[in-house]
């Protein structure tokens, strides 16, 4: 399975998140997003550069609320909260945001 | 919340080589998410898990010991090392990577998540637990 992006191929596993994590790019990402119908805004953008420098720094996706608490952290209660990421992204911040940013499933996300 | 047991999660493997160590943290994780009072314990070869600057790449594994700096956010912040164990292994506590959490109840002060103890300290601390995950 594999999406198909500027000529090339990526590949990804049975659920979506790509299988090399350095294929990523911000095209394939909005690629992605289209086959989740997520339509990427700069809100959106916000939260999956959160994670990808999350998991540079940590090596690991964080889990919903360790990412909701981060993001009120950074920018304000009226973003972190369960119903700000939930409108961004329907199937779950983690799940799909996780996915669109080229990220594994996060750890204990079944 | 009523109910919550003390769970201490003993590392005792180098990490690498056996999925133990990786195992353990993942487990962590995971159940970091049910409120429960967590600490981890690191003796043996267990103290190797959070030396700092390791490099796995010549032997083709993930090195995740920059997690163990992400347990703060998950509210793990009790992180127990066996001084015998390092002093066995002739590290001392300047060999581990810093790792913090920040204090809610302090203004968000950054405050050091390893503690040094001592052999019989650590006893002490394994028998005031409710629930021991050895890996």
């Amino acid at each position: 399975m594999s999406y198909q992006i500027n000529g090339h191929t990526v590949e990804h596993d049975e659920e979506g998140y790509i299988t090399t994590l350095s294929d990523w790019t911000k095209d394939l990402a909005e690629e992605i997003a289209k086959s989740e119908n997520v339509d990427m805004t700069d809100e959106h953008w916000a939260v999956v550069n959160f994670l990808r420098d999350y998991y540079d720094e940590y090596q690991i996706a964080p889990a919903v609320r360790v990412l909701i608490k981060a993001i009120k952290k950074e920018m304000g209660p009226e973003k972190g909260n369960n119903k700000y990421m939930y409108e961004l992204f329907p199937y779950g911040p983690a799940k799909q945001a996780c996915k669109i940013a080229g990220l594994p499933k996060p750890t204990g996300c079944v | 919340m009523s109910n919550i047991k003390k769970f201490l999660y003993v590392n005792r493997k180098a990490p690498y080589g056996t999925i133990y160590a990786l195992e353990s943290l993942e487990v962590v994780l995971i159940g970091a998410a049910f409120d429960q009072d967590v600490s981890l314990a690191f003796l043996d070869d267990g103290v190797f898990q959070l030396t700092k600057g390791q490099d796995t790449g010549a032997i083709g594994v993930k090195n995740f010991s920059p997690t163990f700096r992400a347990l703060g956010d998950y509210d793990v912040t009790k992180l127990f090392v066996e001084r015998e164990s390092l002093e066995e292994r002739g590290l001392s506590e300047g060999d581990l990577q810093e790792i913090v959490y920040e204090d809610e109840d302090d203004d968000w002060a950054e405050k050091p998540s390893i503690k040094i103890v001592s052999r019989a300290e650590m006893a002490d601390i394994m028998s005031g637990q409710d629930v021991v995950l050895s890996f």
